[in-house]
């Protein structure tokens, strides 16, 4: 039960989730990582692609950093099916014994992945925040709990693949290669593929809708400490550039700067963003409550000793419309559409 | 078969702390679980919720399963009083620190051996305290039966489950036969409120079924944290570790620094490049007001 299925350092592997190619770059997040980890391990940098007709994601995952790419090009691919993409992943993985499989905790990843880990008898760890290397060559991956209270550090010693699924937004993806070259392998699809027991009758897309403040990666929020309605303001300035979603507290929806629907705390939204910007809020604890996994909270107060600043990774001590105006600024010269 | 016999359910829930009391130690830096206040898991709520509309509407015997310490009890005693007819507590001193793939082999052989008949397992889609949602999937998997995550409606027809579900911004309605399982999410079923009388009632009478890993014909070594591929290094406070790097100067300076130091972080969410380096640029550097 314990044999080792691989020697280590000789491929990580990506799953390609291209579905909602377009919102989630979550596997190019992936294989930029994956690039930046392998040399540790000696290790290709691969991705698994199943679907039909998907030869545009696999140019694309070349581009950005795929060295290898595993592709099950078959019309019987054309929706997205666990019981299907588990068979042939599990398949795979038996082959080519990848080191390391690394999924995007999407909702598909996330349903995906226990399962592949199950069959493998591996370990698996869930929407990891972090992936180093350690001394030993093992991954560790970083993931938090407890709504983000706690963080832990977990390994998978023995077992392979080290499975993880992996937060959207916790890396960066590498930049559109057109000149990179890499090496595509197709995976025939077995005749005796079992008919999935789970049936899909009716998918469509969800109508394009507003992202919600509850869904949002970054999260402006503003408290009494902006000081105007005028100047609360700018913080919608400053979110569109971000593609960021504005948060209030209950004095700024009580004095109408910002609607109901802004309102983060007990009496409003729970919020999970990756980055968060609070400008002007004290921090009580009716609002704090509801900020969850943010790993990079930001906080700007005129008030050094303001329980926002202390819970805060970065404590900027300013006047939060000068700041807000100054971010603005800033966000417009650097981006380079 | 003739007559359809009654739905047999079976509800996995998971005692978890109450996040917001959650006692950290920080001078030692460890978590004070002992003394954090229990509740049932709010999505295993959910999943209750559903069995007990499915038993309102079809009829059906729900039984729950939590595995956990003796106090775990408290949630399954919960669980009858909102409307379960029986309850299970697997608990076991040598199963502690199991991670999801043991505690998924773990509730699959305790489902074999108590409930063998069952048609519909329900688990919440995720646990507040571990939130890893890979316990219900694997234990489909352990079990060769069919699963469907995040359910957010479900509707039984004879042996044939329907299964509406968001998923990654699509709307999808799923058939499976059953014996399978569903994952539900909190965004169907709002759990029905207990009245503290009932709680009473359920504290007072109700028995709860105790199983060890013997009675569940299990080994040590298959079992716990011994048998788990996955090891905890570490655990740390998330505030304990923030950096807490204080800026002061004027806003200009300090939002330079922040794309100085966070820059990466910054473009890797806002998924846009954007420029490293912008020292140089001499544009106004007044600030508004
Ligand atoms: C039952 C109950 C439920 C509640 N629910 C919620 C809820 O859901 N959401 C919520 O937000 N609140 C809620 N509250 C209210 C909560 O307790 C706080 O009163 C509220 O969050 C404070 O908002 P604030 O931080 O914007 O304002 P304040 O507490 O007034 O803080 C303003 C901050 O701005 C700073 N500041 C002032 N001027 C400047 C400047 N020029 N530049 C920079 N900083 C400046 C100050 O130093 C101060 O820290 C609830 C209260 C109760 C009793």
């Amino acid at each position: 039960m314990t044999e080792k299925m691989n020697k280590p350092g000789q491929r990580i592997c990506v799953f390609g989730d291209y579905r909602n190619y377009f919102q989630n770059r979550v596997t190019l997040q992936l294989l930029a990582r994956a690039r930046e980890l392998a040399p540790a391990i000696g290790a290709e940098v691969c991705a698994v692609v199943f679907g039909s007709q998907v030869s545009e994601y696999v140019c694309e995952y070349i581009a950005h950093g795929a060295q290898t790419v595993y592709v099950a090009d078959d019309p019987v691919l054309k929706d997205y099916c666990v019981e299907t993409y588990l068979f042939l992943a599990e398949h795979l993985i038996r082959q080519y014994r990848p080191d390391i499989f690394l999924i995007g905790a999407t909702d598909f990843g996330r349903e995906f992945a226990p399962r592949v880990a199950k069959r493998l008898k591996t370990g698996l760890t869930a929407d990891c925040i972090g992936l180093e290397i350690n001394a030993d060559g093992l991954l560790v991956q970083t993931a938090p709990s407890f709504g983000g209270n706690l963080i832990a550090t977990i390994i998978t010693p023995e077992k392979r693949p080290q499975m993880a699924t992996v937060r959207p937004g916790t890396f960066k993806e590498l930049p559109h290669n057109d000149a990179a070259a890499g090496r595509i392998v197709s995976i025939p699809v077995p005749s005796d593929l079992p008919i999935p027991r789970v049936r899909l009758v009716h998918s469509e897309r969800k109508p394009p809708r507003e992202q919600r403040i509850e869904d949002a990666g970054i999260v402006i929020c503003g408290g009494r400490g902006m000081g105007s309605r005028t100047k609360f303001k700018k913080l919608f300035e400053m979110a569109r550039l971000m593609g960021a979603e504005v948060g209030a507290t209950r004095p700024v929806v009580h004095s109408h700067w910002a609607d109901h629907d802004c309102l983060v705390g007990q009496a409003g939204k729970n919020i999970h963003p990756r980055i968060l910007f609070s400008l002007g809020v004290s921090g009580a604890i009716q609002h704090t409550a509801a900020i969850h996994d943010a790993d990079l909270i930001i906080a700007i107060n005129k008030n050094p000793n303001a329980a926002m600043m202390k819970m805060a990774d970065v404590a900027i001590v300013a006047d939060a419309g000068q700041f807000c105006s100054a971010m603005i600024r800033e966000l417009k010269n650097r981006i380079r559409e | 078969m003739m007559d359809s016999p009654m739905l047999k359910l079976v509800v996995c829930v998971k005692q978890v702390p109450m996040v917001s009391e959650l006692p950290w130690d920080s001078k030692t830096g460890t978590l004070k679980r002992n003394m954090a206040e229990g509740m049932m898991n709010p999505a295993c709520k959910h999943a209750l919720e559903a069995a007990l509309e499915i038993k309102n509407s079809h009829g059906a015997h729900i039984t729950t399963l939590s595995m956990g310490p003796p106090m775990a009890e408290e949630i399954l005693r919960e669980s009858l009083a909102m409307g379960a007819d029986r309850s299970i507590l697997l608990t076991d001193p040598r199963m502690a620190g199991a991670d999801t793939l043991i505690t998924s082999y773990t509730l699959a052989h305790a489902i074999a051996k108590e409930c063998p008949d069952f048609d519909l397992i329900l688990c919440g889609c995720q646990t507040s305290d571990s939130e890893t949602a890979q316990v219900g999937p694997q234990l489909a998997e352990e079990l060769d039966i069919p699963a469907v995550a995040y359910v957010k409606q479900v509707e039984i027809a004879g042996r044939r489950v329907r299964m509406q579900r968001e998923s990654d911004d699509f709307l999808e309605t799923l058939e499976m036969d059953m014996p399978g399982l569903i994952t539900v999410s909190t965004a169907g079923y709002p759990p029905r409120y207990v009245s503290l009388c009932g709680l009473q009632l359920a504290f007072e009478a109700g028995d709860i079924v105790r199983r060890s890993m013997d009675d569940i014909g299990l080994e040590s070594a298959d079992v716990g944290m011994q048998a788990s591929p996955t090891r905890i290094l570490d655990v740390y406070s998330s505030i304990a570790r923030k950096k807490n790097i204080v800026l002061k100067g004027t806003p200009k300076k300090s939002v330079e620094t922040l794309f100085d130091q966070f820059g990466d972080k910054l473009s890797g969410v806002m998924a846009k490049d954007l420029k490293t380096h912008d020292h140089d640029r001499n544009d106004d550097d007044r600030e508004d007001e």
